[in-house]
């Protein structure tokens, strides 16, 4: 059964969970045999975006031993055959260019969405 | 055919992202599913009859079914009979009705 | 006998930060009230909704004392949800991310709800008629 996650919130919590919470629980669920793909709208979109660096973080002499690395996960999704789709309007609207992306990524256009809904047997919002 | 219901909890005065899913429920319905958009908490503040959403105003016009949570309009002061064109109070119900149909359903 | 409705959902917020909670937890009651059955995967924010420890207080500004505050508290909604699942007939599993209730020292919860993973929210999903994800923002 193929799941559609549709991902529009970003950076929620990203930094104290060392990951997004929906990337990851969308690779563990994977890993549990579930076949999921991902469609990235809103401010999510700026997940395929290159060059996102986290500076060290450090409270006192706690530092951060893993900082998130979102393009890598989104990555890590796609080389387990995961199909990444991107509002191509929503990173238009953000400024982004095609090479400022990762590669291997599906740009759609916001009218395409529902064509791509329908070929899912299931389509969750986070 | 395909039944959609989308929930809505978020007004449009504070969340662009609205109108998407306004969008969205109607480029579905243009896509021969059938459509119903259920407004809950804050998103039935948009409802209200004389607010600035002409773009909920134009999809409860469209046949698009607009509903709006009753007890979130009762939290609201909101008066059943004061909503915009269209758009038709419902109990929380509906959206567990929908859920046990199989209808797909989708939280904004 | 007709197989008995299945509904899943996916939780992620805190308690008494949302009003997602609150319409999250009236549409269970009506599930549970229907008889269906019903599993809750609590990820995230969502594993405090089940907290044993959660307690209840006076209310200063309005002049009334703990008792006659009877402030809410998502722990007794969810037990009170299981009690009636119970009574319906129905099922309620209540599942808690493990790793979320970890990380927040989230560790003590009502009976009646367990510890799980996210293969529990794909295997919960997978065998009901239908599956509410409810996100945090």
């Amino acid at each position: 059964m193929r799941t559609l996650n549709v991902i529009g919130t970003a950076y929620r919590a990203t930094l104290e969970e060392q990951d997004d919470p929906v990337i990851w629980i969308t690779r563990a669920m994977q890993g549990a045999g579930g076949e999921f793909d991902v469609l990235l709208q809103g401010n999510a979109v700026n997940y395929v975006t290159t060059g996102q660096h986290v500076p060290a973080l450090a409270f006192g002499a706690r530092r951060q031993s893993h900082a998130p690395a979102l393009g890598d996960d989104v990555e890590a999704l796609m080389s387990k055959g995961s199909t990444v789709y991107v509002v191509a309007e929503d990173l238009d609207s953000r400024g982004v260019h095609m090479d400022e992306v990762i590669p291997g990524i599906s740009r759609i256009g916001r009218d395409s969405v529902p064509r791509v809904f329908q070929s899912y047997d299931r389509v969750w919002r986070w | 055919m395909l039944r959609y219901l989308l929930i809505e909890s978020r007004d449009s005065f504070e969340n662009r992202d609205t109108l998407n899913v306004i969008r969205m429920a109607d480029a579905l319905a243009r896509a021969g599913s059938e459509v119903t958009l259920f407004l809950v908490e804050n998103g039935v503040l948009s409802a209200r009859r004389g607010a600035d959403d002409m773009a909920l105003a134009a999809l409860a016009a469209s046949g698009v079914a607009v509903l709006a949570d009753e007890f979130s309009l009762s939290e609201r002061g909101m008066s059943a009979n004061r909503l915009t064109a269209g758009v038709r109070a419902a109990p929380i119900d509906v959206l567990v009705d929908h859920l046990a149909a199989g209808t797909r359903t989708l939280w904004h | 006998m007709s197989k008995r409705t299945t509904l899943t959902f996916a939780l992620m917020d805190a308690p008494f930060e949302s009003a997602r909670t609150t319409t999250a937890m009236r549409m269970i009651d009506v599930a549970t009230r229907r008889g269906y059955d019903v599993n809750i995967f609590a990820y995230e924010g969502a594993v405090g909704l089940s907290f044993a420890h959660q307690k209840r207080h006076a209310n200063a500004v309005h002049g009334r004392d703990a008792d006659q505050e009877d402030h809410p508290l998502t722990r007794e909604w969810v037990v009170a949800l299981l009690e009636q699942a119970a009574q319906t007939g129905g099922r309620l599993d209540w599942v808690n991310c493990g790793l979320c209730c970890d990380e927040r020292g989230a560790l003590d919860h009502v009976p009646g709800v367990r510890r799980g993973s996210p293969a529990d929210f794909w295997r919960m999903a997978s065998s009901s008629d239908n599956t509410l994800v409810i996100a945090t923002r």
